[in-house]
């Protein structure tokens, strides 16, 4: 199935955003997930599959001023 | 020398030295200027990952005593603003937001329409929100009226160094506000953190003149201690200037 993560179409299976995050082997401490406008706390990457035309943004805290 | 602390939202800080995480050569330097500058509020900017560059988390290097100002960098409108404070907050950051919604790309100059919207919204939701503006005293009136914590003028255009290119209009939003001005961008060397604080201003923000320092952690207690000199010579009341010489030693000759 297809979803959009940041803002580019991928192909990715009816994955949970934990199997995504570890599929992608992400750190997932500095990770924030927002899944269709709507933040997805870490301990719920468990239990939210993604699906079809999803929009996924994976963000993380960095350096600014 | 007895000062009252500076208050944000609920939260008082003895430091009116505020510093940002970018441009560090290595992480491991932040912790070790904020040891050293005594700073209390660090700015944290939030983006995209690139998922073939992993990152490192930049909030592990911050103590959990110093706290956390993400700002809206990237944002281009009010909407996007509100969109990353609210992330911001969900990710665990607290309350604190600098909103900074900038369209201009040469001067990275900050678009003060957009940014009062955004400062509306969210200090209705609760936000302590800190406005990087061009220093405009009706735009800081506005922001008073909608709920703001405190104006944040520009010096001069980020990451320039060049100081207090805005000083005059900065002195009108500090003799006129009743809220907090902390001076924001552009201040590169500590005399001109100094020169802020104589003035009035109630706190200063430096990143760019700390990180890219050679040293940024003796840079760091460089600017800490001319904010608190320009701070103590601003309660002091800095004496009078005056167009002709004033003798300080007795206008007698020496013998007669």
């Amino acid at each position: 199935m297809e979803i959009v993560i940041n803002g580019e179409l991928e192909e990715i299976k009816p994955w949970t955003i934990s199997q995504l995050v570890e599929h992608k082997k992400l750190l997932a401490g500095s990770l924030v997930v927002e899944l269709n406008r709507e933040i997805i706390k870490q301990d719920q990457w468990q239990e939210v599959y993604l699906q079809e035309g999803d929009k996924l943004e994976l963000l993380s805290f960095v350096g600014g001023g | 020398m007895q000062d009252e602390k500076l208050t944000l939202g609920k939260i008082s800080f003895e430091s009116r030295l505020l510093t940002g995480t970018g441009k560090f050569s290595a992480n491991e330097l932040i912790p070790k200027m904020l040891a050293a500058s005594g700073s209390q509020m660090i700015t944290v900017a939030l983006r995209r990952i690139d998922s073939s560059s992993p990152v490192e988390n930049i909030l592990s290097y911050i103590p959990e005593n110093v706290t956390l100002l993400p700002n809206t960098s990237g944002a281009r409108t009010a909407d996007e603003a509100v969109r990353v404070a609210r992330i911001a907050r969900e990710a665990g950051c607290g309350d604190f937001i600098k909103i900074e919604v900038i369209t201009d790309v040469k001067y990275l100059m900050p678009d003060n329409i957009e940014t009062l919207k955004a400062t509306e919204i969210l200090a209705k939701e609760g936000f302590v929100v800190l406005p990087y503006v061009m220093p405009d005293l009706p735009l800081a009136k506005r922001l008073e009226d909608v709920g703001a914590a405190a104006v944040m003028p520009l010096g001069s255009p980020i990451g320039t160094n060049r100081g207090l290119e805005t000083k005059a209009m900065i002195a009108r939003l500090i003799e006129n506000c009743k809220l907090p001005i902390i001076v924001d961008a552009g201040i590169g060397r500590p005399s001109q953190a100094a020169e802020a604080m104589e003035m009035g201003a109630d706190a200063v923000l430096v990143n760019t003149a700390i990180a890219t320092a050679t040293d940024p952690v003796v840079m760091g207690e460089a600017f800490a201690l001319a904010v608190r000199a320009g701070r103590m010579a601003y309660l002091a009341k800095i004496a009078a200037e005056s167009h002709l010489s004033r003798a300080s030693s007795p206008l007698t000759g020496f013998l007669n």
